[in-house]
């Protein structure tokens, strides 16, 4: 009953496929992006919440 | 370069961590009572306030965001400072956002045992509560945007990205589930009716999990853990993927909690799938923390802290890969509505959320008052009393769930049910629960040996309200290039929140708007009626109690199902009831097709005392429902917020809808009495055996 309600919607079967073309792309451009990142920066960042000046009870000890 | 000098505000950190703690101690606490009233109904000593449908959800609200919610805040506060190398935007602003939480906390501990309820799961506050939460929440935005476009380090660094990502989201969240019709201060209806109700429920309940106990939690491990362990993320770049794949595939996977139902089954699909491709992020999440800890073994060894966090992150890796699993139409048809999914979410509340927490805590707490844990041991002894008991609540409830379900699809060689009673599957799993309560119990008490060690850590330290350091300022201004440069960097927050609500709205539209098309385009079954006013008033008492708690209104079309209940549930049955009434766990039977089963004689009865009629149940009995006077004062209001919403009741049916109240309530009383029972047609039971005899029966008329 309930798919031919919704087949009875215009394009419904758009929204599969839409859902499919947003993702792919996005996956894509994400993984580029990202093996594109410069080194230094992902050495900056992945040290950033150590950052041993602000703690102090480190140099205390 | 100039260097700055500022402070940080640690008493706000402080502060929440303080009242998370509390919390914690107050949700669990209300847990074990709920736990226990699960085999020994007499817990709530005669008193509505503290029935388990009532309480039930002051446990989860309570846990979910006065405990957890306070320790992300606590969390957020302190890292945000630090990764942005500033102080809160404003400590006016931080300060509102903490005493408005707490009161908002504290008007929900009133009104649910109260009865002000919506009814649905996790979003159960009324109307002023929920605007109350959405103005602190924008307090609390503006405060976390304004120090990040503040900040003088120039990166976001990842766990900011997941901050902002749970505060665009639980926005929207909250904002699009909670919209409905105020009737009074402390009654609504939803907006949405049946399918399209529960659809916008399940989007919000899942996402709630996502974004309210998931991404902000992701957020403090990528900063918590890789300073516990004092070593960098094991890998930067997988963290960039997890955010992103995280909160875009997220979002679309609400649907599998209504495997099986009336909704269509296209987007019962598009759950499914998008749930199993779930387990890519979460595990590349969970394998990022974990090899953080690479060469560091031998620290979690010693260091209850570590310990603590391992657990958490691998209970975090486990119930993401068992949700993917359970949203698997096969298993969910067995784990559905059981003690399983009771199961799987304390995996992820007691192990991710719970475990994490104190690992934080464990960590912070020495600092804030610069000095050492009072007792390592202590916290060990914590660590395994929690251990145990989560161990003890899982496993307990993924027997009872299996059990439980392997009984209500038992079928002898004759093709009949094994157990046509369906108590007998709940007698059978006492014991289980008996386990969980003490697994649970087991869990309370390492917490309160948690806030003992706290205690006297905090005791034995000096607090350092505001933490003095530096840092070099940004560069401003120093060339025409480098000016814009900055303004880019400064909007970059603004800009990435766009992104991430992007991200989110994309799946959170494509999954609901063909639902609403149906709207116009559903084939309303002809015989599917609005409900009388008596009858409406019946479900709002329905609603006050909290039956949909243990019961639910949803037969899966299964043969099992029909054969206990009846016609499976349809679509179109559910278009005036808003709320929809579906629940989530049968711990009693499914009503859905109650209505005309029982004499209205049994009903009376079995409200008044359940074990009258069903010996041995565990559904606590309801007296007052006999006292207390009917609020017929609503109904007019009532009907025409139903009017407004489109339930086609005629016009100016508001005028006489208390009269044929008057009517309905007389000739259920007039067969009450008939029957030799003390029945008033004013009292409140009289409008809910109404509604209890009209579940279900429209599409019987119907049928030849």
């Amino acid at each position: 009953m309930i798919s031919r309600i919704l087949s009875s919607i215009d394009g419904i079967s758009a929204y599969p496929i839409v859902s499919l073309a947003i993702f792919i792309p996005f996956f894509v451009i994400v993984t580029i992006w990202i093996i594109r990142l410069d080194k230094q920066y992902i050495q900056h960042m992945s040290e950033l919440p150590l950052g041993h000046s602000t703690d102090e009870k480190k140099e205390e000890r | 370069m100039d260097i700055e000098k500022f402070q940080y505000d640690n008493k706000i950190v402080r502060d929440f961590a303080i009242a998370s703690v509390v919390f914690a101690v107050v949700g669990m606490l209300v847990g074990v009572v709920i736990a226990l009233q699960l085999f020994i109904p007499e817990v709530n000593a005669g008193l509505q306030y503290i029935t388990y449908g009532r309480i039930r959800p002051l446990h989860t609200n309570a846990v979910i965001f006065a405990f957890v919610g306070n320790a992300i805040f606590m969390g957020m506060y302190y890292s945000l400072q630090r990764v942005c190398k500033a102080r809160m935007f404003s400590d006016l602003l931080s300060r509102i956002h903490f005493w408005g939480w707490q009161l908002i906390i504290v008007a929900a501990a009133i009104s649910l045992p109260m009865g002000w309820t919506t009814s649905k799961e996790y979003a159960e506050l009324e109307w002023p509560i929920d605007i109350a939460i959405t103005l602190i929440w924008v307090v609390f935005a503006i405060n976390v945007f304004g120090t990040i476009i503040k900040r003088r380090e120039k990166h976001m660094y990842v766990a900011i990205w997941f901050y902002i990502a749970t505060i665009v989201t639980v926005a929207v969240l909250h904002i699009v589930n909670s919209i409905g019709i105020p009737v009074s201060l402390t009654k609504s209806y939803s907006l949405y009716a049946g399918v399209q109700d529960a659809l916008v429920q399940w989007w919000y309940g899942h996402n709630a999990v996502a974004f309210f106990l998931t991404t902000p939690y992701l957020g403090l491990m990528y900063y918590f853990l890789p300073k516990a362990a004092n070593r960098p993320v094991y890998s930067y770049r997988l963290s960039i993927i997890h955010f992103w794949s995280l909160i875009f595939i997220y979002i679309w996977a609400g649907p599998h909690h209504l495997l099986y139902t009336a909704l269509p089954d296209w987007a019962q699909s598009l759950g499914t799938v998008f749930s199993i491709m779930l387990i890519a992020p979460s595990w590349g999440g969970m394998i990022n923390g974990l090899l953080t800890l690479r060469g560091a073994w031998d620290k979690v060894r010693e260091e209850p802290v570590l310990k603590f966090m391992v657990v958490a992150v691998t209970a975090y890796g486990m119930a993401t890969f068992e949700g993917p699993m359970l949203s698997l139409k096969n298993l969910n048809a067995l784990a559905h509505y059981t003690d399983w999914i009771v199961s799987h979410v304390h995996v992820g509340a007691l192990g991710w959320n719970g475990f994490l927490t104190f690992g934080i805590l464990y960590w912070l707490i020495p600092r804030l008052y610069r000095t050492d844990l009072y007792s390592k041991k202590l916290a060990g002894w914590h660590f395994w009393l929690g251990t145990l008991g989560i161990v003890f609540y899982a496993s307990s409830m993924y027997v009872a769930g299996l059990t439980q379900s392997l009984m209500w699809k038992e079928f002898t060689p004759m093709g009949m049910l094994q157990y046509p009673n369906f108590l007998e599957t709940t007698l059978q799993i006492i014991p289980l629960h008996a386990i969980r309560a003490i697994g649970g119990i087991m869990y309370l008490t390492g917490a309160l040996m948690m806030v003992y060690n706290l205690y006297k850590t905090a005791a034995a330290g000096t607090f350092v309200a505001d933490e003095a350091a530096e840092a070099p300022a940004l560069p401003k201004n120093t060339a025409e290039s480098n000016e814009t440069r900055h303004r880019w960097l400064e909007r970059k927050p603004v800009q990435f929140a766009v992104l991430a609500t992007v991200a989110i709205l994309i799946g959170g539209i494509i999954e609901m708007i063909p639902t609403f098309l149906i709207k116009s385009n559903i084939p309303t079954i002809e015989s599917v009626k609005p409900y009388t006013p008596l009858e409406l008033q019946g479900r709002d008492i329905y609603i006050r109690e909290g039956c949909n708690t243990c019961h639910s209104q949803m037969i899966r079309p299964f043969r099992s199902e029909t054969e206990r209940y009846g016609e499976y549930s349809k679509a179109g049955e559910f278009v005036y009831d808003h709320p929809f009434l579906w629940g989530s766990r049968r711990t009693g039977p499914d009503l859905h097709r109650i209505g005309g089963k029982y004499p209205h004689l049994w009903h009376y009865l079995h409200l008044e005392n359940p074990r009258s009629m069903s010996p041995g149940s565990i559904m606590p009995p309801y007296p007052w429902l006999l006292t207390q006077d009917l609020d017929t004062s609503t109904t007019m209001a009532k009907i025409i917020a139903m009017q407004t919403l489109g339930v086609p009741y005629p016009k100016g049916f508001e005028h006489t809808a208390n009269a044929l109240l008057a009517k309905q309530a007389d000739e259920i009383t007039l067969d009450l009495q008939k029957n030799k029972v003390p029945a008033e047609p004013s009292k409140e039971v009289i409008a809910l055996i109404a509604y209890l005899q009209r579940l279900g029966i429209d599409i019987k008329v119907a049928q030849p």
